[in-house]
């Protein structure tokens, strides 16, 4: 039991020591992502000292970037199962290996979306209010309830799933599927409750009509199952560059297919509402005419959604054209699809439903540059979780770092040869 | 730190609650430096509460606006109001047509119609059913309350409101401290902190205590009405028994306002 625990800490202690090593291009990315980092933390002192004042907020906008960047996330994290499904239910082998980066990137996708969550509460002193048996947890009416509880779930599996997966291939052991496997199925569905609840959290409301949609759910998945694996497409191209991990061009292909009919079935969610709000013309359209088309002189977000739009169509035809198969153009076709699905269901999705208000009134929301900086670091944060993930993950899964090699000379050894890479 | 620490409102025993009313006291003090008198007033046994507001009657003057500022503590820097009063064109009931911030020599005008809106104080609050962490529920006697020392500040209420009723403390609330009005309720006009949500709360200070609320008293036009519904000779059963036709704003939505519109017909 002792050289159990012993083993397993020094398996993180490890882990953690080569987390600071790398080559020069590690460090160079590591310390420009500190770097926005700290400039957000410091935003986020500035807010935390003087209220939500400091941000673009307002009573009648009273959600704005960071709820919207939180509903992307929480989209990209959800994504995580669609490198799992073809692995473990359609046996596919090519993505086998590469779960794991699906899944890691999820673990950091949702920690970014408790970071938005997080900074956008008026009263983070209070947090401990929201924990169940502590402090009065409002379930399960309140949808925000759930969302906590599904969040936290899924960190808790995928870090799980991750962490054993990894452990087992550091001491060269096959897995014990008991231990993983019944895990990846709930993953599966705690995946589509991710979003879905994160939908409903909208849907709920009846007195947003532009939200209060049956549609969001199925939009949100659609977007969600477009967005993450496009990223997910380009950080496998990442890694593949910057380490020796073998990963093959028919594995992103897979995911090209896949990205490919969910942008279809996205376009195609997105004519069903636009046809709904403009064709009946009806009084709850304001809303999506102040997105679309701009209303009584306000049309803050119009060019914003028309490029989030014409992104996404582009982004599609490349999908349905066989160019797309060359990684050049399908690199290309992510970014497109990212960024469009960002707008799109973040600031495209929550800010209308605020403006004109419930009482008619227009008044628009921008981002003060406090609250962008804020975001930024999230991000930054995010990405330097993912970046230490995956430098901690490559060299287990190559049997680099393994238990094998552990302590002596060894240790080091690694680390070297893997600045040379 | 016993701030930090403090418990639910429903939570405390009266023990806790008379030193948590020491304590807030005492912060009053030293902040405006006057004692306040505050109390954990509870609702009254067979009193339900409803409001009704003739929209024949009211001018437009806002002076419920000014004089509910002033009663229950807002901040004035920057400016937290719980009444708007809508400026609607003749012949229209739709909230999108309204004019918020009108500004004439004189009112009322020729064409138009006022109407006030604050909390709706509905049986079926939405805000209540999304609150994560039960800081604001609905009281016996019909009015929705607030816990300022439990709310989180997520702002779902504020989403969920279909009135635009709920305000957010987004810095320090600023009140001169002349104008602090010393006459407080726990769950109504202390003053509040920054980060937590806030609403009219028909003025429980004065209502639990066998008063009218402030907007109702200081109405030109006798356009406001307040009282128990649960009392049939009370002046709104009277109203509610022998008018024609009243509106409950966005009845549509299921959330069953307990604020009336009405018109002399």
């Amino acid at each position: 039991m002792t050289t159990a625990i012993r083993n397993y800490l020094v398996f993180l202690w490890r882990c953690a020591k080569i987390a600071f090593v790398g080559d020069w291009r590690y460090y160079a990315w590591m310390g420009f992502l500190s770097i926005i980092f700290l400039f957000g933390l410091n935003a986020y002192c500035k807010q935390f000292v003087n209220g939500l004042i400091v941000t673009g907020m307002s009573d009648e906008v009273s959600w704005g970037v960071y709820i919207s960047n939180f509903t992307f996330l929480v989209g990209v994290a959800a994504a995580a199962v669609m490198l799992v499904i073809p692995v473990y239910i359609y046996r596919n082998e090519e993505l086998h290996d590469l779960v794991i980066f699906g899944e890691l990137l999820a673990v950091a996708a949702i920690i970014m979306c408790l970071l938005f969550v997080t900074v956008d509460l008026g009263r983070p002193d209070r947090f401990w209010h929201l924990i169940p048996g502590i402090g009065q947890f409002n379930f399960p009416a309140s949808m925000l309830s759930w969302d906590v509880l599904v969040l936290n779930g899924y960190l808790l599996l995928n870090v799980h799933i991750c962490g054993y997966l990894l452990y087992s291939r550091y001491h060269n052991r096959k897995p014990s599927k008991w231990f993983y496997i019944p895990f990846v199925f709930v993953a599966i569905a705690w995946a589509v409750s991710i979003h879905t609840v994160t939908a409903f959290l909208y849907v709920g409301l009846g007195g947003r009509p532009f939200w209060n949609s049956s549609i969001v759910g199925p939009r949100f998945l659609a977007s969600a199952f477009t967005a993450g694996p496009s990223l997910i497409i380009l950080a496998l191209q990442v890694i593949r560059k910057v380490t020796l991990y073998r990963i093959s061009d028919k594995a992103l292909l897979t995911l090209r297919s896949i990205v490919q009919v969910s942008m279809i079935i996205n376009v195609f969610l997105l004519l069903n509402e636009l046809f709904k709000e403009f064709y009946t013309h009806s009084a709850h359209a304001a809303s999506a005419r102040y997105l679309f088309l701009g209303l009584h002189g306000h049309h803050a977000l119009v060019p914003w959604i028309w490029t989030a739009i014409a992104f996404n169509l582009v982004a599609m035809v490349l999908l349905v054209l066989p160019l797309s198969r060359s990684l050049k153009w399908l690199n290309l076709t992510c970014v497109l699809s990212i960024i469009g699905i960002w707008i799109e269901k973040g600031m495209g999705m929550v800010i209308p439903g605020f403006t004109p208000t419930t009482l008619g009134e227009m008044i628009e929301y921008q981002p003060s540059t406090n609250e962008t900086l804020v975001c930024l670091g999230i991000w930054a944060f995010g990405l330097l979780c993912y970046t230490i993930f995956l430098r901690m993950a490559v060299p287990i899964l190559q049997g680099r770092l393994a238990f094998a090699n552990e302590g002596g000379r060894q240790g080091p050894a690694v680390a070297l040869a893997d600045s040379h890479t | 730190m016993d701030e930090f620490l403090q418990k639910y409102y429903k939570e405390m025993t009266p023990e806790d609650m008379r030193k948590v009313i020491e304590r807030i006291s005492k912060q009053v003090e030293q902040q405006y430096g006057q004692r306040p008198h505050l109390r954990d007033l509870k609702p009254m046994h067979g009193v339900e509460f409803v409001y009704a507001l003739n929209l024949t009657r009211c001018i437009g003057c806002r002076k419920c606006v000014h004089a509910c500022v002033q009663e229950n503590n807002q901040s004035r820097s920057p400016e937290i109001q719980y009444i708007r009063v809508l400026r609607m064109p003749h012949g229209s009931f739709d909230v999108e047509k309204s004019e918020h911030n009108y500004n004439p020599e004189k009112v009322p005008e020729k064409g138009f119609f006022y109407m006030p809106v604050q909390c709706q104080q509905c049986r079926n609050p939405p805000c209540v059913k999304v609150c994560p962490v039960h800081a604001t529920w609905q009281d016996a006697d019909g009015i929705t309350v607030i816990d300022y020392d439990w709310c989180i500040g997520c702002r779902y209420c504020m989403a969920a409101c279909p009135y635009g009723a709920r305000h957010f403390n987004f810095t320090k609330p600023g009140i001169p401290k002349e104008r602090l009005n010393l006459e407080m309720a726990y769950l109504g006009n202390r003053p509040r902190k920054k980060g937590v949500t806030e609403k009219c709360h028909f003025c429980i200070q004065r209502t639990r205590d066998g008063r009218y609320p402030a907007c109702v008293e200081v109405c030109p036009a006798g356009a406001r009405k307040f009282g128990n519904i649960l009392d049939p000779e009370s002046e709104v059963s009277k109203i509610l028994s022998t008018k024609r036709v009243f509106i409950q704003l966005k009845d549509e939505l299921g959330t069953e306002p307990r604020f009336y519109y009405y018109f002399d017909v």
